[in-house]
């Protein structure tokens, strides 16, 4: 029988004190602001995880104390205060007096302009529906219709309740909880996210889209996303919303993982709206996020992303292609305005056999925004045959924005073939007046020649997401030409 | 339909025009002619309303209304069409795309709904038929990798599209092979009506042997010098432009 020490006594009673303060916590909507390890737990207990996960979290939370935050990015800001912050707020729960007489006026205008429906504005400001809308019972029909091929979509808290196998099969495995800075505290203090998995052999018959379930509660700012396609599956997978996001939260950094196993395909489409800060640089989202995905043999990733919002972003969405004749691909659009700054690319590593990747990237710079390329090609020595095409083109409006591209390029295997093109074009004054002559107006004329130049990178969004974000970039420059 | 007086402008304080008076009736085609950097392209960009222009003296009168104060698109509503001499490149943006963009802005403008895209496909079908245009050439980004006599099939392509009122053609001529010339005069020829009036600015006769004019004016230094009927062409096209020059310096 082992003595009961002194220092036993203190730790039962910091955890008493602890559990104490943690039930007097959960009834008020947020936790106090800070981070450190009892925090990690009262997350973990709140939604009331498996102890693997609980300890996932710490032992993230361990290495994350260790790591420092990164600075190599091409962008400047004020570092966040981690203490300074509150890392669980409970969802904002459906105001029944709340009407959309209440919502920002300028907010409901800019709804207004991408052609947004009542009801899914009285869905993304929480105001309560008057009457059972379409959209829940769609919402329904879809999720038996996935329930009868297999296909397994929910917020990753359920799925670490109701299929914790899977979750733990897979979380960490493409983005280790070691990888960086911030994928370290998402794992420590991720709030929710989406998970889904599609079983082998089934192509899912429909987009899927954070964005109708987006009622079943936000996601908050530190989202976890976890996507696995079993052999020979296909899913197509929508994130985001071209709807603008005053979040109050100001850090954002999620994580998300994508497994692409024998055969599988998976396409991944992001528009990112964050509040952007105001004109003058004041406020706007940091988004600091990781995104990476494993192809296994003759499987196939495709990222495609919009981004459009946000202060500050910092994001890489990757692949591994660890799979003989997998492909990698990576389509981006980031456009940035005022002061906003964007330093974002891909990883494309090639580890297996006749491995293909291709990257385009369009920067549209405007105002005295930042807007760099960051991109690395990897091919390993025993990447036979790997071939990877990048094409970067930068976009410049004005005399005081800036465009930078910064291409890595790392080949260990002679029969490496690796393409390289960049362009930088800035909108000149004469193709605003071709346009102005032909009764096109400047506004106008801007948003043709951007949608123009972003083309290659539209086509591939799903056809409702494309119509959507080409007038987000529209609405996204607006004011930047004088 | 259009009346321009004492016209003065320059770009950058360099003064250009230095007095042009024009009147330019509905149904007529006027030549203007003139030897290098006589201020020709200059009076085709002021009329257009460019705004590194700037009028320092006289007026534009379009319908009788004084047009200086109108933006570049606002000229264009009300029916002026420039055939740009250096067509501009936008890519990733279709001939098809930019030409519905086009149509539309001016439909709304005049207060009009879009065309409806079966209105839009029959009109593109019967134009780009009258200049002979292939089918794939619409699909492809606007003035991108065209050659030069594409460029100019694309500007009046587009002249077909719009159906201005006043067409201003700046050296649509240059860089045209005798069969694309004779396309693109004959596309001209087919729109001319007696509504709608042209402004052919061109440094030689060969075009108006495919476009009569019934004006001919010669630019010199900023002033029109000369005017007269299509015999004038002939006879510059003959002796050239220093008889002119040294009448004027007289």
């Amino acid at each position: 029988m082992s003595k009961y020490t002194e220092d036993d006594l203190r730790e039962e009673l910091k955890t008493k004190e602890y559990e104490y303060g943690f039930f007097t916590d959960i009834e008020s909507e947020t936790f106090p602001i800070g981070l450190n390890e009892d925090i990690v737990r009262a997350i973990s207990k709140k939604k009331d995880e498996p102890q693997w996960m609980t300890d996932w979290r710490l032992e993230a939370f361990k290495v994350w104390k260790e790591m420092e935050e990164p600075d190599w990015a091409n962008v400047n800001y004020t570092k966040p205060d981690f203490q300074a912050i509150a890392y669980y707020s409970a969802p904002v729960a459906v105001d029944p007096n709340k009407t959309l007489d209440d919502v920002d006026p300028d907010l409901l205008a800019m709804y207004k302009k991408l052609g947004i429906s009542v009801d899914e504005q009285k869905k993304m400001n929480n105001v309560a529906m008057d009457i059972v809308v379409d959209s829940v019972s769609v919402a329904t029909t879809f999720k038996k219709t996935l329930a009868e091929k297999g296909i397994i979509f929910m917020p990753i808290s359920e799925a670490i309740q109701e299929h914790p196998e899977l979750v733990r099969k897979y979380i960490g495995t493409i983005v280790p909880t070691t990888d960086n800075f911030y994928a370290a505290l998402n794992s420590a203090v991720f709030s929710d996210g989406s998970f889904c998995y599609i079983p082998k052999g089934v192509k899912c018959p429909m987009e899927l889209s954070t964005y109708f379930r987006i009622n079943q509660g936000g996601t908050g700012q530190f989202e976890r996303t976890l996507l696995v396609a079993d052999e020979g599956s296909y899913v197509s997978y929508l994130e985001g919303c071209t709807a603008p996001s005053r979040d109050e939260n100001q850090l954002h950094a999620a994580v998300v993982e994508l497994i692409a196993l024998d055969d599988a395909e998976i396409k991944y489409s992001t528009v990112q709206n964050w509040y952007p800060g105001n004109d003058k640089g004041v406020g706007g989202v940091y988004n600091f996020v990781t995104k990476r995905g494993l192809c296994e043999k003759n499987a196939k990733i495709s990222w495609t992303q919009v981004e459009t919002g946000s202060a500050v972003t910092w994001k890489y969405p990757s692949c591994i292609l660890k799979g003989d004749n997998s492909v990698g691909e990576f389509y981006s659009i980031a456009v940035t305005n005022n002061y906003q700054q964007a330093d974002t690319g891909t990883k494309m590593i090639h580890l297996g056999k006749n491995t293909k990747s291709t990257i385009i990237s369009k920067g549209i710079s405007a105002g005295k925004s930042q807007n760099s390329y960051r991109g690395l090609v990897h091919v390993s020595a025993r990447a036979e045959n790997a071939r990877n095409f990048s094409q970067c083109d930068s976009l410049l409006m004005g005399n005081a924005c800036g465009a930078h591209t910064f291409p890595y390029i790392e080949a260990k295997n002679k029969t490496a073939q690796i393409e390289h093109e960049a362009t930088t074009s800035k909108i000149g004054e004469d193709q605003i007046f071709y346009c102005n002559q032909r009764g096109i107006d400047t506004e106008k004329a801007i948003a043709l020649i951007v949608n123009g130049f972003s083309k290659d990178v539209l086509n591939k969004l799903p056809m409702e997401f494309a119509v959507e974000a080409q007038k987000l970039l529209e609405i996204s420059l607006e004011g930047s030409v004088g | 339909m259009l009346k321009i007086n004492n016209l003065h402008a320059s770009v950058e304080d360099k003064s250009i025009l230095k007095g042009i008076n024009l009147e330019v009736k509905a149904g007529e085609v006027h030549a203007i002619m003139g030897p290098n950097g006589s201020g020709k392209s200059t009076l085709a960009s002021v009329i257009a309303g460019k705004e590194e222009y700037e009028v320092t003296d006289g007026n534009i009168l379009l319908y009788g209304e004084d047009i200086e104060e109108l933006a570049a698109e606002e000229r264009a509503h009300k029916g002026v069409f420039l055939s740009f001499q250096y067509p501009v490149e936008i890519p990733g943006v279709s001939v098809t795309n930019f030409i519905k963009t086009a149509i539309n802005a001016n439909r709304k403008a005049k207060g009009l709904e879009d065309m409806p895209a079966k209105d839009m496909l029959k009109m593109i079908r019967e134009k780009s038929e009258l200049l002979e245009i292939d089918r794939k050439f619409l699909s492809r980004s606007l003035n991108q990798g065209f050659s030069g006599g594409e460029k100019k099939r694309n500007e009046i392509f587009q002249m077909a599209m719009l159906e201005p009122k006043l067409a201003i053609l700046d050296e649509t001529d240059s860089g045209l092979d005798i069969d694309a010339l004779r396309i693109v005069a004959n596309g001209v020829n087919k729109l001319k009506s007696k509504d709608n009036a042209v402004i052919l600015i061109t440094h030689y006769q060969r075009l108006l042997d495919y476009i009569k004019p019934d004006f001919v004016h010669v630019l010199y230094n900023g002033r029109i010098v000369k005017s007269g009927t299509a015999a004038l062409a002939h006879e510059l096209e003959e002796k050239g432009y220093d008889w002119i020059k040294e009448e004027v310096n007289a």
